[in-house]
């Protein structure tokens, strides 16, 4: 049975400022969507996958970005041309989005309800009676509890996960024919993303939606698309049917992108057992809140956790945000001091030491970070960065330099860009200067804290990589923060499953994938998306 | 809520606690007898005997100190040996046409700045935005005398539509006072309007980028809802903070554009009082405008509460 | 991240229009002051009783020192004592430049000092801020005023009761750049490789600072002059014998209506040379600092 078609790309092109670095945002792009159905758009950051949504939206922002060939047709409607009045007319009625921030795309100043009220008050005549109606039903729709309360709330007293639906109740009001949503889960924990991924594809069932669904994440193509178009650098690379994509994908691109996602499959258990490096005892953290007039409240950001890390070893630590994953890797840095506990690095207790006392064993343990472009310092010479370390423990400048580009070397990095300053290098160049960085010092504990999740997947898989090699070679105690179960599970030996300062679950890899015995670490296995689809094993 | 306000009002007490600490080391710290410098100069010795038993100069510092704070702290400013009066009836012969002033000006303020600033920043990089932009440079270079000076020229001498200075109280009637304020008040306004269109200018810019902005224009919206509905209301909170911090810049204009226009205000007294170097006047003064300014910041913190909703506790 | 790790940026503030032209202004001012005593001929003091209140343009004969006459163009006319006027303003550009610079650069240094401790020693911080937040609940021109009262009038005095009123605000923006910048990751990574905290604040703290201050330095420098304007105006700055901008309309108020070429002059210099400044700081934090120098 022929659906309706609903939106009709044809050869769109948008052009760029003009200093950028290439003439077109997208160029020759054709898909289309047909009722009832979801279209992924998927490629890495700069493949043009957003500009093409903005642009059937007509959302672009103007003198920056100008749709300059080709054609959009909603429901056989050119919306290229089209007059504004007209354009907004057709926004939030026949054609609605949701973006990828719901922390920031709701008006904080505004009740949910009202903000809601805005989309029927602009597109029908419905009085205040009935929309309120509206409003409750759809909030019903979108599996809100109590929906007077939330229609009543302001953003800011709503969760990440509620203000997506809030975002999702707002779009689908008026019943659209096309639902756009540019990464609606991208910063949502793995278990709200799951249960909003869910959400929209019984919305889109229950009102036969057309859905142009962008993502980077092929876990999420996976889980809800019935067709898929890979972007890269403007164009097309390849379409078709999820099954024939995510199996037999016909463009090496396309191919390298799956192959670079992590499996779920765990990596096989440790044979030799290395010294002990790390271990903590019952470590806490509290923050202690309050003073005058206020009653004062503790929040427990660790609490208990006992832990240990053995030589060539990986230890992840899997956990959403707000699970206390980060806050334990910055008390064993000693970035913070933990509150109580012992973290014992051989045979020093790190846990309450100061000044210079604390100062001699740091070179011991060494960080990596998530964000790569702040961290390092952009006035100083990659090369100024890397000979810090040695520097303060007393090595020579000459010495420290030739150590510096041997690493350089090592991490895959030209050692001749030594005196290159950071904005000369991408992001993940970036993380390897950082890890060479870390390295530097010989430590015994490397801790890398979400370090792969800023990059794109290829990149990331680079990174990964390379984490492997120096665990290998050197020898080292690694300690992996990360929020995400496919990257755990390639890396690392064992894992902790933290939840709210707690470790619930702990065990080799292999273990606790095979059988997690914790009801929170079932439910975070099944909320990751694509789990059905065995990734990473094309290439074989 | 009730919380909010105790520790909002509470944690200006240091703040008032370090004006009047500033106010009296100032004093202290002036080399020379501190009793003859509050007697001015032409007092006799008798007197200034009997200023330093009264302020017990001869005791330690901090026993100096709570005499001179329990004195404020019953309203007593001291008095003036100069005018020969207590500064409290001073300062409250004077504070009439100084207010009338200071609430002309806000009210002309606001109503050209946040629009213009509004305009200009929905306009980005237009001619009108560029005017507002050059107009708020402007308005922070020409002092406040030299426009006072060149409205008095222009309509008062040359074109003689307004008379040229002096202060008719409101009870008088509206127009009478508004004859007489109109000039001096524009005049003051011109750096608070450079000031607060430009911050208004900044914040709609800032919010205009904002991704509920952009949810407003996925549904629909019309631009001038958009402008007004979502990016002004969130844009209030900054554009408030800077009247208020604005205020010490207009009581610094105050002090200046009564002596130009002759108006017989608490600017005037201050400048007669550094003029006679009349301690205790001036003293009184900068209390009495610290407190205001501290006591009207207050007042803009707790807006807040009504601007911004995530504001709690 | 911050903008002035760029390289060139130097050249990007010089490209800047505003710069330039405020740049332009100020050097041409800066160069009438300097070269007072050789562009006019006459001594800023000296005054002749029979040329009183002479509109511009209008010409004398002076008597010199070796017995020669020396015909002389008012340019800007006489004031009522009969001292011409144009030399009278070109030596005020002196006074006005000089204070402006002065104040700038103690207000920046003990800003910096204190905003420095404030930022990175916590225990601290509480103390400075509630002294800084008493600081500047005073209105800066009374304070100013009462300086002046208290310590009598003079150029020393001038520029220190100008100067303290601007400490605070250079300590708050010091204050917000180091712990915005403690934060960064790069701060955290040089903690843990061992870096001792003074090298932390002078290498990855102090460089972040550079730019927002040189356009807070800038900012304060134009409101030094109008406020040292202001307090000569009054009546209460530099002395009267001095001839600064402020004195100069000060005395031009009493024959206002009459021969308003006395407060006018003085007062589009005046002017012109603030927004000279304001202008230069606009266009240095377009290039070098976007976000934080927010003007109060």
């Amino acid at each position: 049975m022929e659906r309706p078609r609903i939106l009709e790309v044809e050869r769109l092109a948008v052009e760029l400022p003009k200093a950028a670095d290439r003439v077109h945002a997208v160029e020759d792009v054709s898909l289309h969507v047909d009722s009832g159905e979801i279209v992924c758009v998927v490629g890495e950051s700069g493949s043009g996958k957003s500009v093409t949504a903005y642009s059937v939206m007509g959302l672009l922002p103007p003198g920056q970005l100008t749709p300059v060939a080709g054609s959009i047709r909603l429901e056989g409607e050119e919306l290229l041309g089209a007059k504004p009045r007209r354009l907004r007319e057709l926004r939030g009625d026949r054609m609605a989005m949701v973006f990828q921030e719901p922390m920031t795309a709701l008006n904080p100043v505004v009740r949910c309800g009202d903000q809601i009220d805005e989309v029927l008050r602009l597109h029908t005549r419905l009085d205040r009676k009935e929309r309120h109606a509206r409003i409750l039903d759809i909030l019903a729709q979108v599996h809100l509890p109590d929906p007077k309360r939330i229609a009543a709330a302001f953003p800011h007293q709503l969760s990440g996960g509620q203000r997506q639906r809030i975002m999702i109740a707002m779009a689908l009001v008026l019943e659209p024919a096309l639902l756009i949503c540019d990464e609606p889960t991208t910063a949502l924990d793995v278990t709200t993303q799951a249960q909003i991924l869910r959400l929209v594809r019984e919305l889109q069932e229950a009102h036969g939606t057309g859905v142009l669904f962008i993502t980077h994440d092929f876990g999420v193509v996976a889980e809800i698309a019935h067709r898929v178009v890979v972007m890269e650098k403007g164009r097309i690379v390849e379409s078709g049917t999820t099954e024939a994509i995510l199996t037999r994908p016909q463009e090496p691109y396309t191919r390298m992108l799956i192959d670079a996602v992590p499996t779920l499959e765990p990596r096989p258990p440790l044979e030799r057992g290395g010294t002990k490096v790390l271990s903590t005892e019952r470590l806490e953290k509290t923050y202690q809140t309050g003073g005058f007039f206020r009653r004062g409240t503790a929040v427990h950001a660790v609490k208990g956790v006992d832990l240990r890390v053995d030589a060539g070893e990986i230890v992840g630590i899997v956990g959403e945000s707000g699970s206390g994953k980060s806050t334990v890797a910055r008390c064993i840095a000693r970035l913070i001091e933990p509150t109580g506990g012992i973290v014992r690095l051989k045979d020093a207790d790190l846990a309450q030491l100061k000044g210079r006392a604390l100062r001699r064993h740091r070179r011991r343990v060494q960080i990596i970070f998530q964000d790569p472009y702040r961290s390092l310092n952009p006035r100083r010479t990659i090369g100024a960065s890397l000979i810090e370390g040695p520097i303060n423990y007393g090595e020579t400048a000459e010495a420290a330099m030739a150590k510096a580009r041997e690493l350089l070397g090592f991490v895959g990095v030209d050692p001749n860009a030594i005196d290159r300053y950071p904005h000369q290098f991408s992001g993940g160049q970036r993380q390897r200067i950082c890890i060479a960085r870390a390295l530097i010092l010989e430590p015994e504990l490397l801790i890398a804290d979400e370090a792969v999740s800023a990059l794109d997947v290829s990149v990331q898989a680079q990174v990964l990589r390379l984490l492997e090699t120096i665990r290998e070679r050197l020898g080292l105690a690694v300690l992996f923060i990360t929020h995400d179960l496919r990257v755990a599970a390639q890396v690392c030996d064992r894992i902790l499953v933290m939840r709210s300062g707690e470790v619930v679950e702990t065990g080799p890899t292999a273990e606790v994938f095979a059988a997690p015995k914790h009801p929170y670490t079932k439910e975070l296995f099944d909320a990751a998306p694509g789990r059905s689809w065995q990734f990473a094993k094309l290439a074989s | 809520m009730l919380g909010f306000l105790l520790r909002r009002i509470a944690a200006t007490i240091p703040v008032l606690l370090m004006v009047a600490v500033f106010v009296f080391l100032m004093l202290r710290l002036t080399p020379g007898d501190p009793a003859a410098i509050i007697a001015g100069d032409n007092a006799t010795p008798q007197q200034i005997v009997e200023i330093r038993e009264r302020l017990g100069l001869e005791e330690p510092l901090h026993v100096q100190f709570a005499i001179w704070g329990g004195n404020l702290l019953r309203g007593d400013l001291g008095q003036s040996y100069f005018f020969r009066q207590p500064v409290t009836s001073l300062i409250a012969q004077r504070i009439e046409p100084t207010f009338s002033l200071a609430a002309v000006t806000i009210v002309i303020t606001v109503l050209v700045a946040v629009p213009l600033g509004t305009l200009a920043a929905y306009r980005h990089g237009s001619w009108l935005d560029k005017f507002v932009m050059g107009f708020s440079v402007a308005g922070f270079s020409v002092p406040v005398f030299v426009v006072g000076y060149i409205l008095i020229y222009v309509f008062a001498v040359e074109l003689r539509w307004l008379p040229v200075q002096g202060f008719v109280s409101i009870r008088e009637g509206f127009w009478p006072f508004m004859e007489r304020m109109i000039m001096p008040a524009t005049a003051l306004a011109v750096i608070y309007i450079a000031l607060i269109a430009r911050m208004t200018r900044a914040s709609v810019l800032e919010v205009l980028g904002e991704d509920y902005v952009r949810t407003a224009r996925a549904k629909g919206q019309g631009e001038f809802k958009v402008l007004v509905n979502h990016a002004l209301r969130n844009a209030a909170v900054p554009i408030v903070t800077v009247i208020g911090v604005g205020i010490a810049l207009l009581i610094g204009g105050v002090v200046v554009t009564e002596s130009v226009f002759n108006i017989p205000g608490l600017g005037r007294l201050t400048v007669n009082a550094v003029l006679a170097r009349d301690y205790p006047t001036i003293q009184g003064v900068i209390l009495l405008f610290s407190f205001l300014y501290v006591l009207i910041n207050l007042l803009i913190d707790i807006a807040y509460l009504f601007l911004d909703p995530r504001i709690r506790y | 991240m911050s903008a002035a790790a760029r390289p060139g940026l130097l050249r990007a503030v010089l490209a800047h229009g505003s710069v330039q032209v405020g740049g332009f202004i100020l050097l041409v001012i800066a160069l009438l002051g300097i070269f007072a005593p050789w562009i006019s001929p006459l001594d800023p003091a000296f005054l002749d009783p029979t040329i009183r209140n002479r509109l511009p343009g209008f010409e004398s004969t002076v008597l010199q020192p070796d017995g020669t006459l020396l015909t002389v163009t008012h340019w800007l006319g006489t004031d009522q004592l009969g001292r011409d006027l144009f030399t009278r303003v070109l030596y005020g550009a002196r006074v006005s430049l000089i204070v402006g610079l002065t104040v700038a650069v103690i207000a920046v240094a003990l800003g910096l000092v204190i905003g420095l401790i404030a930022g990175y020693v916590r225990w601290l911080d509480g103390a400075f801020m509630r002294v800084m937040d008493g600081l500047m609940a005073i209105p800066p021109i009374l304070l100013a005023l009462a300086l002046v009262a208290l310590w009598g009038a003079g150029l020393t005095t001038v520029i220190i009761a100008v100067a303290i009123p601007e400490v605070p605000r250079v300590v708050r923006l010091v204050r917000a750049v180091v712990l915005s910048v403690r934060e960064e990751p790069y701060v955290e990574a040089a903690i843990s490789l061992g870096t001792p905290t003074p090298l932390i604040l002078t290498r990855h703290v102090l460089p972040n600072t550079v730019a927002p201050l040189i356009v807070q330095g800038t900012y304060v420098c134009a409101s030094a002059i109008l406020v040292e304007a202001i307090l000569s105006f009054l009546g209460v700055g530099i002395p009267t014998d001095i001839p600064t901008w402020g004195n100069i309309m000060a005395e031009g108020r009493l024959l206002f209506r009459v021969f308003p070429h006395n407060i006018l002059f003085p007062g589009v210099l005046l002017a012109l040379t603030v927004l000279a400044v304001n202008m230069m700081g606009d266009g240095m934090r377009d290039t070098l600092d976007p976000k934080l120098a927010r003007r109060v």
